[in-house]
């Protein structure tokens, strides 16, 4: 790969060991995939997730004085005050890891969002920027609802994307790779927020990796139905993009979406495949112990939604009711009067938390519901059973499901 | 008998040397599905489940798995000292580079021959990812 006179002196550590290691990871992934040089990104989404691998990289570039030449937005790792005045069975190993993680990425300068929607309100890409967003629900969606370019990036690849300003030149960056191999034709009836999830889980188990495009949608998505979409579609599959045409920005037709070249599969997704999904996610019924929402944050959209159904509601005793959000969303969330709403009926909004932390300790040998596949498969629980928001916020209210 | 030895060019992604008994595997490896304390294969349906990858000259198509469950599951292997001597894949993807940067371990591509041809477990490989040889030495 070609380098720069100030790359090259980055290699040679002039500019600290920190800076070094980032752009040597860089080097590595340029020549694994042939690229010719590196290009300027805008900005990058690093996945933070509070282990140890996470910590090594970003403790390295930390203690190496590196610092983002871009804006760099974190992930959710968890709120670690709240959550050790609540439960006194968090493991201390993991929580001190967790704080580590926490403090290395304030030293590097990255901006602490801890959330996993940072298109939303952190760090919002641009159309045709190029970026480096990691967290697999962000990297479609800043590539195909918004249309900037990213690869599907490590947490510590984004992490030295944004140290060094630039990433090598390679697939999604390069508009050729940008085409759709496979034709996704939905006949389903796409009603509501939680049908996109299951059409993103069947289209995610169907096409594997790829770049789907989708026809037949009649209407257009809401911001949570592709969030939805993107999210679950990577739980069980590896989608960095897909087009839905005319929906999506980067391409107006079916054939523009395949560049003019469709030899791909072709899959149908009726209603019969979602209620399939729906009825592959029921593992169980009957006592639930906790209802889990958020995953990915809950946008202030939803937290309205949730305080909509439960207003004037009670809790059933047995069920912890949780909410993950962002900061900001908590913020204008509470200045609506969503967050003392749900507080009232006995639920509970958290900041900065995704659910793959040891905060949900608690939780190890219960049995709850959530309305995503993503947290249920996660496996912090005995059993997550997943359905409907609406049905969540009853079954917490009942004590029951089913 | 006298054993062979054969050295085939290799394409450098992560620089080192390292060397040991090949582990062949024609299934994508998720290294979070290996016990952490031990590198034995956990993941039940898995053609090298049971066995161990500790040490081993690892070949193998490619990753798999989300990138912090790949990452953090071969930094863990590398924690408790198992982790394998070199890899060496027919396509690297991010995760599996960044995987194999934090450990330090080297990761070769783009063998001048089919590695899935020419080695077999069993073989002792040595890999010198700087020189961008791999040598083979049949069991």
């Amino acid at each position: 790969m070609y380098l720069t006179k100030e790359e090259e002196r980055i290699l040679a550590g002039e500019f600290g060991e920190g800076t070094r290691k980032a752009l040597e990871l860089l080097v590595a992934i340029g020549d694994a995939y042939d690229a010719e040089k590196m290009i300027p990104i805008s900005r990058a989404h690093a996945a933070s997730s509070g282990q140890e691998g996470d910590l090594y990289f970003v403790e390295l570039l930390a203690d190496g004085g590196a610092r983002c030449r871009v804006p760099t937005s974190t992930n959710p790792v968890y709120d670690i005050g709240y959550f050790h005045r609540l439960f006194d069975d968090i493991p201390e190993d993991e929580a001190e890891v967790a704080r580590r993680v926490m403090e290395a990425y304030k030293q590097v300068g990255a901006i602490l969002s801890w959330s996993c929607i940072p298109y939303m309100a952190e760090n919002i890409p641009l159309y045709s920027e190029n970026v480096a967003f990691s967290e697999s629900s962000a990297t479609p969606y800043v590539n195909s609802v918004i249309g900037a370019r990213t690869n599907r990036e490590a947490a510590q690849s984004a992490l030295a994307a944004g140290v060094i300003g630039k990433v090598p030149e390679y697939g999604l960056l390069i508009r050729e790779n940008r085409k759709g191999t496979h034709l996704v034709e939905v006949e389903a009836s796409l009603k509501d927020e939680f049908d996109y999830t299951l059409l993103g889980y069947y289209v995610g188990k169907r096409v594997g990796y790829g770049i789907p495009v989708l026809t037949g949608i009649s209407r257009q998505p809401s911001t949570e139905e592709f969030i939805n979409f993107c999210a679950m579609s990577n739980v069980s599959g590896a989608i960095s993009m897909f087009y839905m045409p005319r929906f999506t920005v980067e391409a107006s037709t079916v054939e523009e979406a395949f560049q003019g070249d469709f030899s791909g599969d072709r899959i149908t997704v009726t209603d019969r495949e979602l209620k399939e999904c729906y009825e592959e996610l029921q593992t169980t019924s009957g006592q639930i112990d906790f209802v889990m929402l958020g995953c990915p944050h809950y946008t202030l959209k939803q937290l309205g939604d949730v305080a909509r159904l439960l207003n004037g509601k009670k809790i059933h005793d047995g069920v912890a009711f949780w909410v993950c959000t962002s900061a900001t969303g908590k913020v204008l969330a509470e200045r609506n009067g969503y967050v003392s709403v749900i507080e009232k009926a006995g639920g509970r909004v958290v900041v900065d938390t995704c659910i793959d932390e040891p905060c949900w300790i608690a939780y190890k040998n219960k049995v709850g519901m959530t309305d995503s596949p993503k947290c249920a498969y996660y496996r912090r629980f005995k059993e997550a059973m997943v359905a409907r928001l609406q049905d969540c916020v009853e079954a917490a209210i009942r004590g029951r499901w089913g | 008998m006298k054993s062979s030895e054969i050295t085939l060019k290799c394409h450098k992604i992560i620089g080192g040397y390292g060397e040991g008994e090949a582990l062949v595997s024609h299934e994508p490896i998720c290294f979070y599905l290996t016990d952490p304390k031990t590198g034995v294969v956990r993941e039940r349906s898995h053609e090298l489940a049971g066995k161990n990858i500790a040490s081993k000259v690892l070949v193998f198509p490619s990753g798999k798995a989300s990138s912090v469950v790949q990452i953090d599951g071969l930094f863990k292997l590398a924690l408790h000292n198992v982790a394998p001597k070199a890899l060496i894949v027919k396509d690297a993807e991010t995760v599996l580079i960044v995987s194999a940067f934090l450990v330090k371990v080297p990761l070769v591509d783009r063998l001048e021959k089919d590695p899935f041809e020419i080695i077999r477990s069993g073989d002792f490989v040595k890999v010198d990812a700087e020189k961008c040889r791999v040598t083979i030495t049949m069991k």
